[in-house]
């Protein structure tokens, strides 16, 4: 059992091949540069629009601009927005405070503006744990939830470690990002790739976007901005490697984002074992209190 | 600050400084001068819950969770951890009984077999957004999916266990009713065990944090569950096995949750506060007190036996209900998921010599 698990959990970095494709288009994803986000949510607007996400609720968070809160059901983009007062030496900042009178102006401020989407993990957790086959890997390796098939158990809702997929209320299955399958099926990119002004979502082929950021993170701390980092984007990281990754310019908590992820499913082999070995303590402790007990 | 002014004619004034001074950590300052430590990182936003990381805390992005928390309801699903945990254990005794010719005892650890089954299905079902598409359950077989192969489990093990209790009860077949008995039984162990392996197969910290345990808390608190009901339905001639098992259990339960908790870490917490806190903790009375009765009192005295028992059983509603509620706090508290996740990270690290 465990051999057949380890082929089911391990798989490759080229999902779709392990998933049972014979051929197929490389594997597409997303490559989001933060430190070119504007915040202007168009991703957003123009993922709901395309996909017929419904309103999810017109409230204030009190969190910057955000009143989206996060990746959910009605919510496959979400444009996070980070405030930060931050010292920030002689650069200048975003916007400026009067210096006090006589003193320095040392005070700084910043934005991190951030759209965040499912990841499309190579090891993906929603879809190893979906009891019903709902979720499936398509041949540009990404993953897909069948609205048709989807009975609402809500496993694949705890399982991810990103926090992505949720319930939709009112309807009882699952929703989340499809990296836009309808159109990746007929050579068109995902809406919110499309509709971003600035090409901080940048969609491709998974291999030449990664050598595309590495080259943006070369040429961000080359202009001396050191805190530029890559999120997602190791094939050794706990997922394998997201088929969606970031360019961040913080520590990955500060975007909501967990700064170790790992497949649940990494440890199931484990559990499995330990399931047996409780099953069989549990009859060998049954067993014993009837043998040799009184009449 | 900059004086600088952009004018038709260009740019006037002077924009002293320019040259890049970073802002965060680590930063390799220009030969300006200024110490590193002058330069401050990794604010979170907002203020609510802001805490700096570099001050060896976690920042967070609002405080809103990093995992969505389940969307199971806590009748439902805490409900079904009990209820499947007592008919799988009840299954086992009543495989006892049949074995260990205890007819009364085989029989209505049967009935309560079928009842809580009966209640953990409907539970299930009704704990799903489509109801009516529960029969997807069956349309794969995936080992890496618990759910999935909990579906096939309860599939066989319902006819099982139902083909006994008729065979019992309207004396039909003895044989294959007691051929049905013991397998319901074996498959009852797996019944008990692989829900441990259901919740612990998530990104929920409390859970996944406990996998390797949680199988073993789970078949204790089923056992003590099962030996509960058996002391109160049974004939005190024939609950003998019950009470022995009843300490076995309520023994395991607790040894296993002082691992678990060991090997939580800071996660553990989520088993103390709260509303958790107060369940676990009450369970834990109730457990001990039970096993207890049913190791002094319960052979001697009806409602000795019968309280032990009842003690026995809301100990173990209560341990389900508290671990799945301290399941749910941790998922909603992002600290739980980023702390760990750091620890990990920095052990993982190469230790910094300047650290």
């Amino acid at each position: 059992m465990n051999d057949l698990l380890n082929v089911l959990l391990e798989g490759s970095a080229d999902p779709a091949t392990s998933s049972g494709y014979e051929e197929h288009p490389p594997r597409m994803g997303f490559f989001t540069d933060t430190s070119l986000c504007i915040g202007c949510k168009a991703c957003e607007v123009a993922c709901k629009e395309w996909n017929q996400v419904p309103e999810d609720g017109l409230k204030w968070t009190g969190n910057s601009h955000d009143n989206t809160g996060g990746l959910g059901a009605d919510s496959w983009r979400h444009v996070a927005f980070v405030e930060q007062r931050v010292q920030i030496g002689d650069r200048e900042p975003n916007f400026q405070r009067a210096p006090a009178a006589g003193g320095e102006a040392k005070d700084g401020f910043r934005w991190l503006m951030a759209s965040d989407v499912c990841k499309h993990c190579t090891h993906a957790a929603c879809l190893d744990v979906c009891p019903t086959g709902a979720i499936f890997r398509t041949e540009f390796g990404t993953v897909v939830v069948q609205a048709d098939i989807c009975n609402g158990c809500g496993y694949c809702v705890p399982a991810c470690p990103y926090g992505v997929l949720d319930k939709r209320e009112d309807d009882g299955r699952i929703f989340k990002c499809t990296l836009c399958y309808d159109r990746l099926g007929v050579g068109q990119e995902p809406a919110c790739a499309k509709a971003c002004p600035t090409d901080s979502i940048q969609f491709g082929e998974l291999d030449e976007l990664r050598v595309r950021a590495a080259g943006r993170v070369d040429q961000l701390q080359d202009a001396g901005v050191v805190e530029a980092r890559l999120y997602g984007e190791s094939p050794d990281d706990g997922v394998g490697g997201d088929g969606a990754f970031f360019l961040l310019l913080d520590e990955p908590e500060v975007y909501g984002l967990p700064p170790d992820p790992i497949v649940t499913t990494r440890d199931l082999p484990r559990m499995w074992r330990n399931v047996g070995l409780a099953a069989a303590t549990l009859l060998a402790g049954a067993a014993a209190s009837f043998v040799g007990s009184r009449r | 600050m900059s004086d600088a002014k952009v004018t038709r004619d260009g740019l006037e004034g002077t924009r002293p400084g320019r040259e890049a001074r970073l802002w965060s950590q680590g930063a390799e300052l220009d030969d300006s001068g200024d110490a590193p430590n002058s330069v401050r990182v990794g604010w979170g936003a907002g203020q609510r819950r802001q805490r700096r990381r570099n001050d060896g805390e976690f920042s967070s992005y609002y405080g809103e969770p990093i995992i969505n928390p389940p969307v199971w309801g806590e009748r439902d699903i805490a409900g079904y951890l009990f209820a499947g945990g007592l008919a799988g254990a009840s299954s086992i005794l009543a495989a006892g009984g049949d074995l260990s010719r205890r007819p009364r005892l085989a029989r209505r650890c049967k009935l309560c077999a079928a009842g809580a089954l009966g209640v953990s299905l409907v539970a299930l079902v009704h704990d799903l957004g489509r109801p009516e598409r529960f029969v997807n359950m069956l349309r794969t077989f995936k080992p890496t999916s618990p759910m999935s192969i909990g579906s096939w489990l309860l599939a066989v093990y319902g006819p099982l266990n139902a083909a006994a209790l008729l065979s019992d009860v309207f004396r039909r077949a003895p044989r294959a009713g007691r051929t049905a008995s013991v397998a319901a039984g074996a498959l009852g162990a797996g019944v008990a065990s692989y829900t441990g392996a259901l919740i612990a197969n998530t990104a929920v910290p409390a859970w996944h944090g406990g996998h390797r345990e949680l199988p073993f808390l789970f078949v204790a608190s089923a056992a003590s569950a099962a030996a509960g009901f058996a002391l109160i339905a049974a004939p005190a001639a024939e609950s003998d096995p019950a009470r022995r098992l009843a300490v076995l259990g309520a023994t395991s339960e607790i040894i296993a949750e002082q691992v678990m908790e060991r090997r939580l870490g800071m996660v553990a917490e989520t088993l103390h506060q709260g509303k958790a806190g107060r369940r676990l903790k009450t369970a834990k009375a109730l457990t001990v007190l039970g096993a207890l009765g049913a190791a002094t009192l319960a052979s001697r005295s009806r409602l000795a036996a019968s309280l032990s028992g009842a003690a026995l059983l809301t100990g173990s509603a209560l341990t389900r209900f508290g671990l799945f509620e301290a399941g749910m706090s941790s998922a909603r508290d992002p600290k739980y998921t980023v702390e760990p996740q750091r620890e990990r990270l920095a052990a993982q690290a190469v230790p910094d010599p300047q650290a």
